[in-house]
C-alpha cells in the first residue's frame, strides 16, 4: 500500500473540511497524494464525476499548506492546464471554496485569453501559487524573455481532459511547452487527468518525461455503467438522411418527462434544425435552447449559465459542449444521430448525471437505418466498456517551428541542447536532427532553396553561438500569432439595417457555410429564419423571414468519421443474423431483404455490388469507413475507371458506403486491381496536389509555422473593398517552385490524416484484398436505397473548376439564344 | 428581343484559347495568361505584375515565397516568345513598392532587361509604383495610346471607350450547379477593358464588388481565366464573394 513518511497524507485540517461537508476523501484522491510525497509523476484516468479535478488539486493543496512560513511566497507552485477557457475560469472559483475554508492563504488565481490586461501584468510581476490557465496563454508564457526565472520554482503541473488533447496539434505544442517547464524547472512533477479510455498507456507515453514508466497510473473507480437505450422508432426507420425528423415526437416526449436534457447532434445544421423542430412541436413552452459554435460567444454564455442556474429543460449542443463546467441537473443524454465513435459517446453520456454511484442514462435516436445499426453497436461497445482512443501521433513540425520561434523569443538557446529538451517531448523523440535543423532554417529564413532572405532573417545567431529573436519587433509579432489552433476564416452574421448597412451580430459562420444559397433565400440560423440579403467583406446581411419552409443548405452528415472500431462492430452485428432481434421490424426486414435479392457480406469481406438503372451503370461498395475515407477512395477510383475506358460520371459517399456511376458497365472489371493498394502511390499524388484539401491543410501550417500571419490576408482596405490575397496563390508558387518545402510536406501529412484520412483508406484497401465479394445484379439492393437517395444533395467534387466554367458558359450561350 | 451576346460584344474565340475582341474597332485578344495582345500594333499588355511582393512581405516578417518575382517574369517570357511582340506595356503596379527595385535579384533584373532589349518597353506607373524605375530599362508613362486606345493604370468612372486598364484585379466567382470557382479575369461591356492582374502573388477583387460600378454602360462580360482558353461568361452567372 501507500506509504507515508513523515506526514499522514492528509493533514488534519483537510480531513476535518472533508468531514465537515459530509464527504470521505475517496481512495483514487489519496492515492494521488501519496504519488506527491513520493515525488512521482502521475497519471489519474477516472469517470466524469470522480472528483478527478479534487484529486488533481489536493496533492498541491496540502503541499502548499504545508510549507514553512518563511517560504510563503516563493513564486509559481502548481500550474493547472485546462484545454476550454470556461473551465478554467469555472476551476478557480471549485478552488476558491476549500482554501477559504480551510483558511489555507493559498493564491489561486486563472489566466485566459479573456483575463484583463492589469491582471495579467500583475500575475506576471506576482505570481500566485496556483495559476489556472490553457494550452494556448503557457505558449505565450514560454515566450516571454524571463519565463525561465518565472518557471524556476514550478513544483508541479497538473494538464486537465488530457484525453481531449494529447493527440492534436495542440498536444503537439503542450508536449513541446511541458518539455521547456521541465528544463526550468528540472524537479517539476508532471500529473494528468483523464476520462476513462482504452490504452491509458497511449497518454501515460505522452505525458512522460522520458519513457511512459516514468508515469504512475492511478486509476478512480469504475463508477455505474451508463443505462443506454435506442430509440425504436414507432414511427418507421428512414431509409436515408441525417435529422431523425421521423422521430422529433417521440424526442420531444422524452424530454417532457425529464428534468433537463442535453440533446447532441454532430453539425450545426443539425442543431438548428432540432431545435426547430422541436419548438415546433413545444405545446408546452418548455425552456429549450440551442448551443453551437457559430452562435456569438456572448449567446453562449447566456445559455450556459441559465443551465447552470437549472433553468432549462433542453439544451440542443454540439460537440461545444463536449467538455465543460459541471451541471449536475442534467438526468439525460439524447443523442441524435448517429454516435461516431463509443468514446466521444461516453464522454457525452457523462454530461448527465454527475454522481457517480446513480448510473448516467442516454437515449440514441438513429436517423437511418444503417445509424440504426451503428447505434445498437455502439451500446454494445459501451455496455462492454469496450472504447476507441486517439493513437499516438508524430508531432507536427509546423508546430516545431512556431514552438522554435517562441524559445527564440524567450531566451537565446544552444542548438544541441535545443534539439535534446525537444527531443524528450514524445511527439517529437523519433525527431531527425536533419529535420530539426530544417525548421530552424524555415524559422529563420523560410527554409526556401533560393537563399535571397538572409537579411530578413528572423532568428538570428549572436556571437554566443545561441540563435535569438532578431529584435522586439519579430518577437511581438510572434506572440500576436501563437497556437496551434488555426479556426477557418469566419464572417459575421448581421442583420441587415437600412439601405444595407450591418446592424447588429447574431452570430458568426466559417466560410463556405453558406456556400449553397443565393441571395434571397431563407435559412435556419441561431434558432430563426432569415433571409440572405447579400455578403459584404467580412459580414453576411440577413433579415428576418416568417418562411415556415426555410431552405436548408448542404447537411454534410457528421464531421466526425465513424470510428474504425465502431466501424469493425456494425460489420459484425449485420453480419451474425442472431443479433437481428435487437432491430426494431422495419430495419430487420430490410436485413433480410438485402439477403434475399443480393449479399450480406461477412465481417472479412467487402461487399461490392453492380446494376444497371436507367442509362446509368452503377457500382457500390460498402466498406464502413467513414465518409473521409470513402471520398478519398472515390476521387482515385474515378481516376482508375476513366483510365479503363469505363467513363466514369459521378460518385456520391457517406459514412458507409460510396457509388460511383458510369456510362459503361462496370461488372466485367478486375476488381482486385481496381481496389490494388498501389492506388494510394501516384494516382494519389497527382490527385492530391491539386486538390483545395491540401490549399487549406497549407494555410494552416503556414500560420502554425508562423511564415504567414493570422490575419493575413483579406483586411477591408481603406476603401472598404477587399482584395483578397489568398494564400493558395501562395501554395500554387511554392509549389511550382520548390515541390520539396518542409511546409508542403507538413500540409500533406495534415491532409493525408485529417481531410483524406489516408491512412485509413490504407488499412481498409489492405483489409479487402482479395475479399471483395462481387454481387452482379439487375437492379439496385435495399443497401444501395440510401447512398442512391444522396445522389444530387451534394455538390460534385472539387478539381471541378474547369467543368464549371464550361457550364456556366453554355448557361449563357442557352439564355440568349431562348 | 434577344441579342446573341457573341455578336453584342463582338467575341470571338481563338484557336489558342485566348478570347477576341474589338474595341474601337481595334482587335484585341484576351489570352488565358491575362495579357492582352494587340496585334496589328504588335503591343503586349500585362497589368498589376507586383514584382518583389513576396520579400515586401519578407523585410515586414513573413517569410512569403521568394519565387513569385520569377515566376511572373517566366509567364511574361513565354508570351513575348509566343508572340514576339514589337512593344511591351506594363500597365501599372509594376513593382509592389518603393523600395521593390532594390530588393531586385539580379538574375530577374537581367531577364528584365533582356525583355526590353528586343523591343521597346513601357512602364505605365500606377498607385504602388508612382515613379518611373530608377535602373530598369524602358519608358515611363503615366498614360499611352496605341491605335487610339487609352492605356492607363486606373480605370476612370464615366465613358472611356478604348481606355485598357488594370488596377482593380478583377475576379470572378462562377456559380453552376456543380459548385463554385474563384479566377482572375478580364472584364469588358466592348468599350473598355480592365485587365487581370498578372503578377503571381497580386490577389483579386470581385467583379460584383462597388468598385466596378459606374465604369461600365451596360452589364460587362467576364473573360474567365481557365486552364487553357478563357471562358466568356455573363453578368447573371458572376456570384459575389
Amino acid at each position: 500500500m501507500i506509504e507515508a513518511k513523515d506526514a499522514p497524507l492528509l493533514p488534519a485540517a483537510f480531513a476535518s473540511w472533508f468531514a465537515g461537508r459530509g464527504w470521505t476523501p475517496r481512495s483514487h484522491q489519496l492515492a494521488m497524494i501519496a504519488k506527491a510525497r513520493q515525488g512521482r509523476h502521475a497519471l489519474l484516468i477516472a469517470p466524469t464525476g470522480g472528483g478527478k479535478t479534487l484529486a488533481g488539486f489536493l496533492p498541491s493543496l496540502v503541499d502548499l499548506a504545508e510549507r514553512a512560513p518563511q517560504d510563503s511566497s516563493p513564486g509559481l507552485h502548481t500550474l493547472y492546464i485546462s484545454p476550454l477557457k470556461a473551465l478554467a475560469v469555472d476551476i478557480e472559483r471549485n478552488l476558491a471554496a476549500p482554501i477559504a475554508d480551510m483558511g489555507l492563504g493559498i493564491s489561486a488565481e486563472s489566466r485566459t485569453g479573456d483575463t484583463g490586461l492589469a491582471r495579467r501584468q500583475r500575475q506576471r510581476v506576482r505570481p500566485p501559487d496556483m495559476l489556472i490557465t490553457t494550452p494556448e496563454q503557457l505558449t505565450l508564457l514560454c515566450a516571454w524573455p524571463g519565463a525561465r526565472v518565472y518557471f524556476e520554482s514550478l513544483a508541479c503541473v497538473i494538464v486537465d481532459e488530457i484525453h481531449a488533447i494529447h493527440a492534436s496539434k495542440r498536444g503537439d505544442l503542450l508536449a513541446l511547452d511541458l518539455a521547456r517547464l521541465q528544463q526550468f524547472s528540472p524537479k517539476l512533477r508532471r500529473v494528468g487527468l483523464s476520462a476513462t479510455v482504452d490504452d491509458p498507456d497511449v497518454i501515460r507515453n505522452w505525458l512522460a518525461p522520458g519513457s511512459l514508466d516514468d508515469i504512475d497510473l492511478v486509476r478512480g473507480p469504475s463508477g455505474a455503467a451508463p443505462i443506454v437505450e435506442v430509440l425504436l422508432s414507432e414511427g418507421r426507420v428512414p431509409w436515408s438522411g441525417h435529422t431523425a425528423q421521423h422521430a422529433m415526437a417521440e424526442v420531444y416526449d422524452v424530454i417532457r418527462r425529464s428534468r433537463t436534457a442535453l440533446v447532441f447532434v454532430n453539425t450545426r445544421f443539425q442543431a438548428e434544425f432540432a431545435f426547430q423542430e422541436l419548438w415546433r412541436l413545444n405545446e408546452d413552452n418548455l425552456p429549450i435552447a440551442l448551443h453551437h459554435g457559430s452562435l456569438a460567444a456572448e449567446q453562449r454564455r447566456k445559455v450556459e449559465a441559465a443551465m447552470a442556474r437549472g433553468e432549462l429543460r433542453a439544451v440542443v449542443a454540439t460537440s461545444t459542449l463536449d467538455l465543460g463546467v459541471d451541471w449536475g441537473d442534467v438526468d439525460l443524454v439524447i443523442q441524435l444521430a448517429s454516435p461516431k465513435g463509443a468514446s466521444r459517446m461516453v464522454q457525452r453520456i457523462g454530461r448527465a448525471n454527475h454522481r457517480m454511484d446513480e448510473p448516467s442514462r442516454a437515449l440514441f435516436v438513429p436517423a437511418n437505418r444503417f445509424e440504426m445499426l451503428e447505434c445498437q453497436a455502439a451500446r454494445e461497445a459501451i455496455a462492454e466498456n469496450r472504447l476507441d482512443g486517439d493513437p499516438a501521433r508524430t508531432g507536427a513540425l509546423d508546430v516545431l517551428a512556431q514552438h522554435v520561434m517562441g524559445c527564440a523569443c524567450s531566451e537565446p538557446f544552444d542548438l544541441l541542447e535545443f534539439y535534446n529538451e525537444v527531443s524528450t517531448a514524445a511527439p517529437y523523440r523519433n525527431l531527425t536532427w536533419e529535420d530539426f535543423e530544417a525548421i530552424v532554417d524555415l524559422v529563420s529564413t523560410g527554409g526556401y532553396a533560393l537563399r535571397v532572405y538572409d537579411r530578413f532573417r528572423r532568428i538570428v545567431v549572436g556571437e554566443d553561438g545561441r540563435w535569438r529573436a532578431r529584435n522586439a519587433e519579430v518577437a511581438q509579432r510572434h506572440r500576436l500569432n501563437a497556437g496551434a489552433i488555426v479556426s477557418p476564416a469566419t464572417l459575421n452574421v448581421r442583420v441587415a439595417g437600412r439601405r444595407g448597412v450591418p446592424g447588429r451580430k447574431i452570430g458568426e459562420v466559417e466560410e463556405g457555410y453558406l456556400e449553397m444559397l443565393e441571395p434571397g433565400d431563407t435559412f435556419v440560423f441561431a434558432g430563426q429564419v432569415w433571409k440572405l440579403v447579400g455578403v459584404t467583406n467580412l459580414d453576411v446581411l440577413v433579415s428576418a423571414a416568417a418562411d415556415r419552409d426555410p431552405k436548408m443548405p448542404s447537411w454534410g452528415g457528421s464531421k466526425f468519421a465513424l470510428s474504425t472500431f465502431l466501424a469493425k462492430r456494425v460489420r459484425e452485428l449485420m453480419y451474425d443474423q442472431a443479433r437481428w432481434e435487437v432491430l426494431p421490424k422495419d430495419v430487420r426486414e430490410w436485413l433480410q431483404a438485402q439477403a434475399d435479392h443480393s449479399v450480406i457480406p461477412a465481417e472479412s469481406e467487402m461487399l461490392l455490388e453492380t446494376f444497371p438503372r436507367g442509362r446509368r451503370h452503377f457500382m457500390v461498395c460498402y466498406p464502413f469507413e467513414g465518409r473521409l475515407a470513402h471520398t478519398t477512395l472515390a476521387m482515385l477510383l474515378t481516376r482508375r475507371l476513366e483510365r479503363a475506358g469505363a467513363a466514369p460520371l459521378g460518385f456520391v459517399c457517406n459514412d458507409y458506403a460510396l457509388a460511383v456511376w458510369a456510362l459503361k458497365p462496370l461488372d466485367g472489371l478486375d476488381f482486385d486491381a481496381l481496389f490494388h493498394e498501389d492506388m494510394l502511390g501516384d494516382d494519389l499524388e497527382d490527385w492530391l496536389a491539386e486538390s483545395f484539401m491540401m490549399k487549406r491543410a497549407f494555410k494552416g501550417c503556414a500560420i502554425i509555422a508562423g511564415l504567414i500571419e493570422r490575419r493575413f490576408p483579406g483586411q477591408p482596405q481603406k476603401s472598404g473593398r477587399q482584395i483578397t490575397f489568398s494564400t493558395d496563390l501562395i501554395y500554387d508558387v511554392l509549389r511550382r517552385h520548390q515541390p520539396d518545402h518542409l511546409l508542403l510536406r507538413c500540409a500533406r501529412e495534415d491532409a493525408a490524416t485529417g481531410l483524406i484520412d489516408v491512412a485509413r483508406l490504407g488499412q481498409l484497401l489492405t483489409r479487402v484484398r482479395g475479399r471483395i465479394r462481387h454481387a452482379a445484379l439487375d437492379h439496385l439492393s435495399p443497401f444501395a436505397v440510401p447512398i442512391l437517395l444522396e445522389i444530387g444533395k451534394e455538390r460534385s467534387p472539387g478539381g471541378a473548376g474547369e467543368m464549371i466554367l464550361a457550364e456556366a458558359e453554355s448557361d449563357l450561350i442557352a439564355e440568349a439564344l431562348a | 428581343m434577344s441579342v446573341q451576346p457573341s455578336l453584342a460584344y463582338d467575341i470571338a474565340s481563338s484557336p489558342c484559347g485566348g478570347l477576341w475582341i474589338r474595341l474601337l474597332g481595334v482587335r484585341a485578344l484576351m489570352r488565358s495568361s491575362g495579357a492582352l495582345w494587340l496585334e496589328e500594333a504588335r503591343t503586349l499588355i500585362v497589368a498589376d505584375l507586383h514584382l518583389e511582393k513576396g520579400s515586401a512581405y519578407a523585410s515586414r516578417g513573413q517569410l512569403l515565397p521568394p519565387f513569385d518575382t520569377g515566376d511572373s517574369l517566366g509567364r511574361l517570357e513565354r508570351e513575348a516568345a509566343a508572340l514576339d511582340p514589337q512593344m511591351l506595356v506594363l500597365l501599372g503596379d509594376s513593382f509592389h513598392d518603393r523600395m521593390s527595385e532594390d530588393r531586385l535579384a539580379p538574375e530577374n533584373a537581367e531577364r528584365l532587361q533582356a525583355l526590353a532589349a528586343a523591343r521597346r518597353l513601357t512602364w505605365i506607373v500606377g498607385n504602388h509604383d508612382s515613379e518611373a524605375p530608377r535602373f530598369m530599362p524602358g519608358d515611363a508613362a503615366d498614360l499611352i495610346q496605341v491605335q487610339g486606345l487609352m492605356l492607363r493604370h486606373e480605370p476612370h468612372s464615366g465613358p472611356y471607350p478604348g481606355e485598357v486598364s488594370g488596377h482593380l484585379h478583377p475576379c470572378a466567382r462562377v456559380a453552376a450547379s456543380a459548385g463554385r470557382v474563384r479566377r482572375r479575369c478580364f472584364v469588358t461591356d466592348g468599350e473598355r477593358v480592365i485587365l487581370p492582374a498578372f503578377g503571381a502573388f497580386a490577389g483579386g477583387l470581385n467583379i460584383r464588388d462597388q468598385a466596378f460600378s459606374g465604369l461600365f454602360a451596360r452589364q460587362p462580360i467576364a473573360a474567365v481565366l481557365g486552364k487553357a482558353r478563357v471562358h466568356a461568361i455573363g453578368w447573371r452567372s458572376l456570384a459575389p464573394d
